[in-house]
């Protein structure tokens, strides 16, 4: 056990064991698993729950909690395909769309954290909250699924940037944004808010600015997935990623990170967001029956939190 | 002038206010929204989101974050076991009840041994539950829809029992009155309070915790189960996400019924008019003859200014 016991706050290695065990699986169970077309095409699936979990980890590290970005995810989507189409849809159009989308969710972020950390609200039911009023403006943005984006925008996510597949691109990008947080004093000081919130406060940390700067981060990552989701899908849609924000939730806790804020860290919920992910394909490629998939990914969901929680628990 | 200011702070008080604002609104805005049959309608649809936040309420009150977030899917369960076990039969009405409630129960039970002995967070353990009971109604159900009420069961939540008045709201009362006499009157009650504000203390004095606690989210699968089969009455028959639209909103009424996130403080009156008025505004907006969109903002909205009144947390600085 005290071998074990080392392992208190580093779930991350547990996880990391978990997804080599996916990948073993899943790589004898799809024989062609290992292909570069194939982890290409994977990990593209992988990439907005990888980038919503990396987001989430702020605004849980802080001690609070952000169920509003699915809702996030469907607002930019929408209106970044609507600025694409009514500016003609060329590259111009293109770039300003992913600007104006990018804004959007920085500003979904800041308007959360403003009323959750300046007006002192309970972040579940706010969040919830706010997660009603922004599917409800997707909606007024594009009432219907449709719209399509234009072709280089889809072929660019779906092609390569100087030779590299550009969902590497991104993926690469979201781990250098993360590594330069994680060595910031931001990050000692979002834990240190999560983490015990009153002495925080009495060493002098600006909690408001901590707290609302993490919200901006997961509008940001969210905006981010928004994006991607939207080259896969090469339209606009009101009602996408609705379930992003429990499923990030869930791999953001998979990756060691404390719901009660100040422990953990990104590289832990990129982990836990790619076993999620591989848990779904190992599922699907294992030939169970169709209608027994749904328990089996829950019940192993719920196998892979409980047996985290208890090996790193202190 | 504190004392004042106590009594419009009182969760109480403001949701009786929003209620009673909310329906002159509804009567100015389309005439005979507040007419006796039509707040009949209202009150049952309240009553099946009321019972779903009792449950909720009690893991709540009992602190260390408590919350049942897969309370939508045993309500969607309880709605596919009454509507197999009835098939429309009147004499099964009882073992359905049974049936769901112990269902829920049981379910209850085991998210309540996660959160209390495995110490799992109760938002992750009920999330996870609530993917487990999802899969294991397609099992169940095979994606097809089956079993349907019993025609005493549907009389029961929306035809009249007694001078106009549903069957269900009378249970709905039994429950409110029943709830503050557990909750105010009785050692079970207190224990609840005291493990909810300080569970320290409380193991001090010598109260079982974890026991309580895991009894409590029995108890809130108890009433999803129970929700299941309303719901099921109410609507004739069930589709395996029947329950889903109950799961925020449940933690919403608690909340602005003057229930506390942190544990430890509030009543299922509070509950039962932040369910009614949370319903009202629901109504309300939909006689507003807006758009799906704007009313749905204009219910976020709504919700924020809610809270801004009393939901909001302590301050630091003293």
């Amino acid at each position: 056990m005290t071998g074990l016991g080392k392992l208190g706050g580093r779930t991350w290695v547990v996880t990391a064991a978990a997804l080599i065990v996916l990948i073993v699986v899943n790589a004898v169970l799809q024989h062609n698993f290992l292909e570069p077309s194939v982890v290409q095409s994977n990990l593209t699936t992988f990439l907005p729950l990888v980038l919503v979990a990396i987001g989430q980890t702020y605004v849980i590290l802080g001690g609070d909690i952000d169920l509003s970005v699915g809702a996030i995810v469907a607002l930019v989507n929408v209106v970044t395909v609507t600025v694409i189409a009514a500016f003609g849809g060329d590259g111009t159009a293109v770039v300003l769309g992913l600007m104006i989308g990018m804004g959007v969710g920085a500003g979904c972020g800041l308007l959360n954290g403003l009323i959750i950390a300046g007006l002192r609200f309970q972040p579940i039911v706010t969040t919830f909250a706010t997660s009603i009023v922004f599917s409800g403006l997707a909606l007024w943005v594009l009432p219907q699924a449709g719209l399509p984006v234009p072709e280089p925008y889809w072929r660019t996510y779906a092609g390569t940037i100087l030779g590299v597949p550009t969902v590497y691109v991104i993926y690469l990008l979201a781990f250098l944004l993360a590594a330069f947080l994680a060595a910031r004093p931001f990050m000692t000081r979002l834990k240190a808010v999560g983490g015990l919130r009153a002495a925080a406060f009495q060493t002098g940390l600006d909690l408001g600015r901590l707290r609302v700067s993490a919200f901006v981060l997961s509008g940001l990552y969210g905006a981010f997935a928004s994006l991607c989701l939207t080259g896969e899908t090469a339209s606009g849609d009101p009602l996408m990623g609705q379930s992003l924000a429990m499923s990030a939730i869930s791999a953001v806790v998979l990756g060691g990170t404390a719901l009660a804020g100040g422990v953990g860290g990104t590289l832990g919920s990129v982990l836990g967001a790619l076993v999620v992910g591989m848990i779904g394909s190992v599922i699907f490629f294992a030939g169970l029956p169709f209608e027994y998939q749904t328990l089996v990914q829950g019940l192993i969901i719920l196998a892979a939190l409980a047996g985290g929680v208890l090996v790193t628990r202190r | 002038m504190n004392r004042f200011v106590d009594l419009a702070k009182n969760p109480l008080l403001i949701s009786s206010v929003a209620i009673l604002a909310l329906l002159v609104i509804g009567e100015l805005v389309s005439p005979g929204f507040a007419r006796g049959d039509q707040i009949v309608r209202l009150l049952t649809v309240s009553a099946i989101l009321g019972i779903a936040a009792a449950g909720q309420n009690l893991v709540i009150l009992g602190g260390r974050e408590g919350i049942d977030l897969s309370i939508g899917a045993v309500i969607s369960l309880g709605a596919v076991i009454a509507g197999n076990v009835m098939n429309g039969s009147d004499a099964a009405i009882p073992l359905a009840f049974a049936a769901a409630c112990c269902a829920g129960f049981l379910i209850g039970l085991v998210n309540g041994l996660g959160v209390t002995y495995l110490r799992i967070p109760p938002l992750v353990m009920t999330l996870g539950m609530m993917g487990v009971i999802q899969g294991g109604l397609v099992v169940l159900s095979r994606g097809v829809p089956s079993g349907n009420a019993a025609p005493a069961l549907m009389a029961f939540v929306n035809r009249s029992a007694f001078l106009g008045i549903p069957g269900i709201l009378f249970v709905w009362a039994a429950i409110v009155v029943l709830m503050a006499l557990m909750l105010k009157r009785t050692r079970f009650g207190w224990s609840i309070y005291a493990i909810g504000s300080n569970e320290n203390a409380a193991v001090l004095t010598g109260l079982p915790a974890r026991r309580i606690r895991v009894l409590l989210y029995g108890l809130a699968g108890l009433f999803g189960g129970f929700t299941g089969v309303c719901v099921i009455g109410y609507t004739g028959n069930s589709f395996i996400s029947v329950g889903d639209q109950y799961v925020l909103p449940s933690v919403i009424a608690v909340v602005i019924g003057g229930t506390s996130l942190s544990g430890g403080a509030g009543s299922y009156t509070g509950t039962a008019l932040g369910a009614i008025a949370l319903i009202l505004l629901q109504s309300v907006l939909t006689t507003l003859n807006l758009e799906f969109w704007g009313r749905q903002v204009i219910f976020g909205v709504t919700l924020l200014l809610l809270m801004l009144l009393y939901g909001r947390q302590a301050r630091l600085r003293v």
